[in-house]
């Protein structure tokens, strides 16, 4: 990109012990997938809440080989995606891709890319609520009891009445998932439709809560599940009948936009979206 | 197509940065020097090294010419820097006794060990608008050669230590010189040693911990605190030399120190009944914050919380600006993602519940 890199401070901004330290609760949190592993959170020079946690992996990960793609609601070139990768490219000089296939390592806000992602790639999540239990319990002290002892009873009560309400769960994004079959965890704000791929999946996902300090993942190959009853299952969105209005796909996750007088759809995920294009025939993880 | 949402994100956040710079100068005034800030503004300079974190008062006052007066973003700014330094060496342990005072009051006697020194304070000055000032030219400093800043009161006793003598406060805790916990080496967990409860708080925005400190105050809790001593002044910041081993002086620090308590008796542990004491220390000259921040500290030690202020998870969990305000300013990063599946969720309930929407809000069909 158009940056050149700063001096005066050291690769990927934050100092080496403090990469050490996230890199230890990262090897912490991959042998206990879905638990939450407190971590010395460092401010960086992006606001708290605009993925400073996300962004403490990647840069304690990130080595000058590697190649980076960072993506806002699916989107390279939002302001925020491309506001991080500034950072990033500012700090480190590594190369940056739209290509989700080359990425060694992908960050992202709010979507899991389109396409299948491999083994030898990390996706790293940016949290805003790193806790599941957060909608029935304010309390940190509390919500670590609960997952120590498995009590998890108030968050089936939550669904359960959801459901005699309003006849459907209300959970948009964030969809609280079981990891492992031991802890409940939050997925990041991204959509249910996103929601499976998480299930057994080649590559390790990483999550970090800057502001809540605490780092998490689903490690290669692990079970997730969302939460739900046999009566009631999981269900994603629904797009049925919309297509995209750029690439014309039918089994991708849609942005809605609204012109005035109609609703139009288009990709969420744009690299994939801009492939499509070319060749109808690129193929989306199942 | 005229919707692209916040694409071409690259240009755009550019010329936002220019456009910033162009606000910052185009009255075409002199430009502020960050001296002048640093003298001028002392009290705004104090506020970013105490949120900030970082006790350098000429970046202080470099932040605060960049954010434009903006005292949240420039202890970000501030902030922001100081986590990119490692961290050398811990200080040893502070004796406020021996601070250069420059103020030192007492609310709970009439007359101290060391007199009280009213000191700098807008206290009791009566708050009309100075005119004359909106053309002050002249340079007035020479007008003050009778006031000689350089006599500190040395070895003022401290007023708590009276109390304690008498046993109407509990003695201080066995000195083990364990390492204090680092809460920005270590995550938050609850609850959190008082040492990190007061660290927390040391870099903790005043205006949010005023505002739980006062809800205690006015009627969401029970304290009525005495204020046994506020003083500001100057301590001598004091290292182990890495190579002699010796202790010597790095420097000095601009400090407020509060000492409050709590005038009901309470059971302390020790034999007999005694009082609580609060206790607030924070860079600079800031009086509000030293004591909103002595108040919390007596609020937090209430065994069984029932209003917020005794909270410490509520109370420490939301006072830091640099958190606050990064995450009340990320709503407005695009949602858009999040807002299609919460969308998706309220059309299904509406249609499952048998909703007939015949016409929209503007009354089409």
């Amino acid at each position: 990109m158009m940056t050149e890199m700063i001096k005066g401070y050291n690769f990927a901004f934050i100092d080496e012990y403090a990469k050490r330290e996230i890199r230890r609760k990262i090897l912490k949190a991959v042998s206990i997938p879905g638990y939450q592993v407190p971590f010395g959170s460092r401010e960086l020079a992006i606001a708290r809440g605009w993925g400073t946690g996300g962004l403490q992996i990647t840069l304690s990960l990130i080595g000058q080989k590697d190649i980076l793609k960072i993506i806002d609601q699916g989107c390279d070139d939002s302001v925020n995606a491309v506001n991080i990768k500034r950072f990033v490219k500012t700090t480190t000089g590594v190369a940056i891709t739209t290509d989700t296939l080359k990425a060694t390592i992908i960050q992202t806000r709010h979507r899991i890319p389109e396409e299948e992602l491999i083994e030898e790639q990390i996706l790293v999540f940016q949290v805003p609520y790193p806790e599941p239990l957060r909608i029935v319990e304010p309390q940190e002290a509390q919500t670590r009891r609960m997952h120590a002892e498995m009590d998890y009873a108030k968050i089936w009560v939550f669904l359960y009445e959801n459901i005699v309400k309003w006849e459907e769960i209300t959970i948009g994004a964030r969809y609280p998932v079981m990891v492992a079959g031991r802890y409940i965890m939050d997925p990041s704000p991204i959509p249910r439709y996103d929601v499976p791929k998480l299930n057994n999946a080649s590559t390790l996902y990483l999550f970090g809560a800057g502001r809540e300090k605490r780092i998490y993942a689903v490690p290669p190959f692990t079970e997730v599940k969302p939460l739900e009853f046999e009566d009631h299952r999981f269900r994603i969105e629904n797009f049925e009948g919309k297509s995209c209005q750029l690439c014309g796909s039918t089994d991708t996750f849609l942005d809605e936009i609204v012109t005035g007088d109609k609703q139009v759809y288009s990709c969420s995920d744009t690299s994939f979206c801009e492939k499509r294009r070319k060749n109808p025939q690129t193929p989306r993880s199942t | 197509m005229g919707y692209v949402a916040a694409k071409g994100g690259r240009e755009a956040i550019l010329n936002a940065e220019e456009l910033v710079e162009y606000f910052r100068l185009k009255g075409k005034s002199l430009p502020l020097s960050v001296k002048a800030l640093k003298e001028q503004l002392r009290l705004a300079c104090d506020k970013v090294m105490s949120e900030g974190s970082l006790y350098a008062p000429e970046l202080a006052a470099l932040a605060l010419k960049q954010a434009e007066g903006d005292t949240i973003e420039a202890s970000f700014l501030l902030r922001a820097y100081r986590s990119t330094l490692p961290r050398i060496s811990y200080s040893e342990p502070v004796d406020t006794e021996e601070m250069s005072i420059l103020r030192r009051i007492s609310s709970a006697f009439k007359d101290i060990p060391g007199g009280q020194i009213l000191g700098p304070t807008r206290d009791y000055i009566q708050r009309f608008l100075r005119f004359d000032l909106l053309g002050e030219k002249e340079k007035k400093n020479e007008h003050f050669s009778h006031i000689n800043e350089g006599e500190p009161v040395q070895k003022a006793p401290k007023v708590i230590d009276l109390l304690r003598e008498e046993w109407l406060l509990p003695q201080p805790a066995v000195k083990t010189n364990k390492e204090p916990y680092d809460i920005t080496r270590c995550a938050l967990i609850f609850p959190l040693p008082r040492s990190g409860r007061l660290q927390a708080m040391a870099r903790g925005e005043e205006g949010g911990m005023m505002a739980i400190a006062y809800s205690s105050m006015r009627g969401y809790g029970d304290t009525h605190p005495t204020l046994a001593e506020l003083r500001v002044g100057y301590i001598p910041l004091k290292i182990k030399h890495p190579i002699t081993g010796k202790t010597v002086t790095a420097g000095e620090v601009l400090v407020t120190e509060v000492e409050i308590i709590a005038g009901k008796p309470t059971q302390t542990g020790e034999e007999v009944p005694q009082f609580t004491l609060g206790y607030g220390l924070v860079f600079g000259h800031n009086e509000r914050k030293a004591i909103s921040m002595a108040m919390l500290d007596i609020t937090m030690k209430t065994q069984e919380p029932k209003h917020p202020a005794e909270d410490q998870e509520f109370v420490i969990c939301h006072i830091d600006s640099i958190e606050s305000s990064g995450f009340t300013a990320h709503w407005k990063l695009p949602h858009y993602v999040t807002f299609q599946s919460d969308l998706d969720r309220l059309r299904k309930i509406q249609k499952e519940k048998g909703c007939k929407l015949e016409t929209d809000i503007s009354g089409k069909k």
